[in-house]
């Protein structure tokens, strides 16, 4: 078999969710290959050889600069059909879900994604898919190479090993299509805001808050039990709360000793964010909601009606 | 300017998998995905800026009309389903090759999907059919502004907020947050079933590989995910808060 890794990189590193994938597909195969596409990007290159990869393809061109997927479709498309590559792994992010889906409709290649394990199987390949809201686990498998797979975000951790690559430049002819569009403001981090990294207890808010101005429900219970407040994609993309508080895929993956979720439906990709929480509390009207799959306490109510009488309660008992 | 806009028809409830099959049972009550509410809401909204119209496009089993009659009644013009037994079991590359070759044939100027479907979480589709179609694509764009022959799109990513732009034809994928999408009047209720509605099969849209035959990749083996420790589900009777402080005292976190 030969593997092909999507090095993703940022701010001129390789990103940790790609250097374990590349970390994981090297214990699958012997014969892993990364790729990195950007510009000015030969020097990161190198850095891929720690990690496993005994080569790696490089196109470095100004067309690259911006991280848009599809002259990265352009890239690969070319890379693989030349390579030979039975397998084109990816770390599952916005950019790689893109580059990835855009790739299986010019190949004609088949993808999984949101898998969070791989097996080799002799020349097969095996992914595991925890689907529907991860009530089922879900063995994929493909018809034919090359197979695509997204691996979940968080899955591998990168393991240094301490190889070395050998880095070789690749050329590629851009389809006008795919440099249409262009990035006019890159990776604007709006509003620096409180950090909940380290909080021992968060109080989530989602749009079951109903109104910006709900969010002093929560304020005020994180502010009882002497936590921080954190948010859902939804909420922080509708401006309702800082980017900074958002867990999840795109936002901060957090552990705290109490994670309580109010009017949050329990999307995969805010779970990826807060899954490894020690106890998790939901409150949610819809007693389907996803988020009651993954609560230690799972609560259908109204939290207009719990969540004030909640922090009433715990300013009495710490008072 | 006219507006495709791209909508599943989902299972409602008691999601699973049929493990003969080992394809999503569809057979209980269905809905239009409710991250595609936004994107018809989207739609319209820029129907009802620039003018123009908006055609649903969906590829589902004959239930799928009840999503496409909501599309409808929400203000959407018209509906095209590919509604067809051989294109049951298709992946994301079988959908491809069906959705594209549909649009193809409407045309748009531009082309809008939902963030993501709520039974197969992919939210990878509009890239596949953006590359089919050889138009630029924007995803999980949270704002919009459509202006003469070009689009802008704000999204977000796992670094913080892009704004792109694309030239028009092009693709969209729109998140939960742009907009809160309307109900549907009774007047729209009443008026979406004399809205043009047309079917078509796989092979009249040209499409040899289609359904779980033009798939490729399969499900071979489905599980019990591993089990969780003691979990509690209450129904709030007025004392959740108490049961609430009590369990986390328990677990002595207060
Ligand atoms: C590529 C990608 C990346 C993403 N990254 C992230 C990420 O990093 N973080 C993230 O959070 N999401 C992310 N998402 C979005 C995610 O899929 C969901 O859309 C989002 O998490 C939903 O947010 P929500 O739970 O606040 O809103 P909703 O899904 O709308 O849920 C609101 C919930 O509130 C409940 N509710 C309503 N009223 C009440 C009430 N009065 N009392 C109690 N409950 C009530 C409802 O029953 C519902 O379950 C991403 C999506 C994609 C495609
Ligand atoms: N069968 C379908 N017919 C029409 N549109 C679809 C279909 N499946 C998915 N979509 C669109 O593609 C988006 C992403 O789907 P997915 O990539 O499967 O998560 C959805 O939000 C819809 O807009």
């Amino acid at each position: 078999m030969a593997t092909i890794v999507f090095l993703e990189h940022h701010d001129n590193e390789l990103l940790k969710p790609a250097l374990g994938v590349l970390s994981k597909a090297a214990t699958l195969d012997d014969d892993v290959t990364g790729v990195v596409l950007g510009s000015g990007v030969m020097d990161l290159a190198g850095g891929a050889g720690e990690f496993g990869a005994a080569k790696v393809v490089v196109v470095d061109k100004p067309e690259l600069e911006a991280p848009l997927p599809q002259p990265r479709v352009d890239a690969l498309a070319s890379i693989v059909g030349a390579g030979g590559y039975d397998n084109v792994l990816f770390a599952a992010s916005v950019l790689a879900a893109d580059v990835a889906a855009g790739l299986s409709a010019r190949l004609g290649a088949g993808l999984n994604w949101d898998l969070t394990d791989l097996v080799r199987e002799g020349a097969e390949l095996v992914g595991k898919r925890p689907a529907l809201g991860d009530s089922v686990f879900v063995d994929v498998g493909w018809t034919s190479t090359p197979r695509l797979a997204l691996i979940r975000a968080g899955t591998f951790d990168p393991r240094a090993t301490g190889g070395e690559a050998a880095v070789e430049e690749a050329d590629v002819q851009f389809e006008d299509f795919s440099t249409a569009a262009t990035m006019v403001e890159r990776a604007h981090a709006e509003s620096e805001g409180p950090s909940i990294e380290d909080a021992d207890v968060i109080v989530a808010g989602g749009r079951g808050l109903g109104a910006p101005e709900n969010f002093k429900l929560v304020e005020e219970l994180a502010q009882a039990l002497g936590g921080a407040v954190a948010a859902t994609r939804a909420v922080v993309d509708a401006g309702w709360y800082p980017y900074s508080t958002q867990v999840g895929q795109t936002g901060k993956t957090v552990s705290p000793k109490l994670y309580i979720a109010c009017g949050i439906s329990g999307a995969i990709q805010h779970k990826v964010g807060m899954q490894s929480s020690g106890t998790v509390v939901a409150i949610n009207k819809d007693p389907n909601a996803p988020i009651f799959e993954f609560s230690d306490l799972g609560v259908v109510g109204d939290l207009n009606e719990i969540v004030p009488k909640l922090t009433e309660l715990v300013r009495q008992r710490r008072s | 300017m006219k507006i495709a806009v791209c909508v599943k028809h989902v299972p409602e409830q008691a999601r699973k998998i049929d493990p003969g099959t080992k394809r999503l049972d569809r057979s209980g009550e269905g809905a239009i995905n409710p991250f595609d509410v936004h994107a018809v809401e989207e739609a319209l909204r820029i129907k009802e800026d620039k003018g123009g119209e908006v055609v649903v496009v969906t590829m589902g089993p004959a239930g799928a009309q009840d999503s496409v009659r909501k599309a409808l009644a929400m203000g959407a013009d018209e509906a095209l389903m590919i509604t067809d037994d051989a294109a049951a079991g298709s992946d994301l590359v079988a959908t491809t090759n069906a959705l594209a070759a549909a649009l193809e044939r409407e045309g748009a100027d531009l082309v809008v999907f939902g963030q993501q479907a709520s039974d197969s979480d992919g939210a990878v589709l509009w890239a596949a059919v953006a590359d089919r179609l050889r138009l630029p694509v924007i995803s999980q764009v949270a704002e919009l502004e459509v202006s003469d022959g070009k689009v802008r799109g704000k999204r977000q990513t796992e670094f913080g907020y892009d704004v792109i732009e694309a030239p028009t034809p092009a693709v969209l994928a729109v998140s939960d947050a742009i907009n809160e999408p309307r109900y549907p009047s009774l007047k729209g209720i009443m008026g979406a079933r004399s809205k043009p509605q047309r079917t078509v099969s796989v092979s009249e849209l040209g499409v040899d590989e289609a359904g779980e035959a033009g798939s490729k990749t399969t499900v071979r083996e489905l599980s019990d995910p591993p089990p969780r420790g003691d979990t509690v589900k209450i129904e709030d009777d007025g004392s959740a808060a108490e049961k609430i402080v009590e369990f986390i005292a328990e677990r002595k976190l207060l």
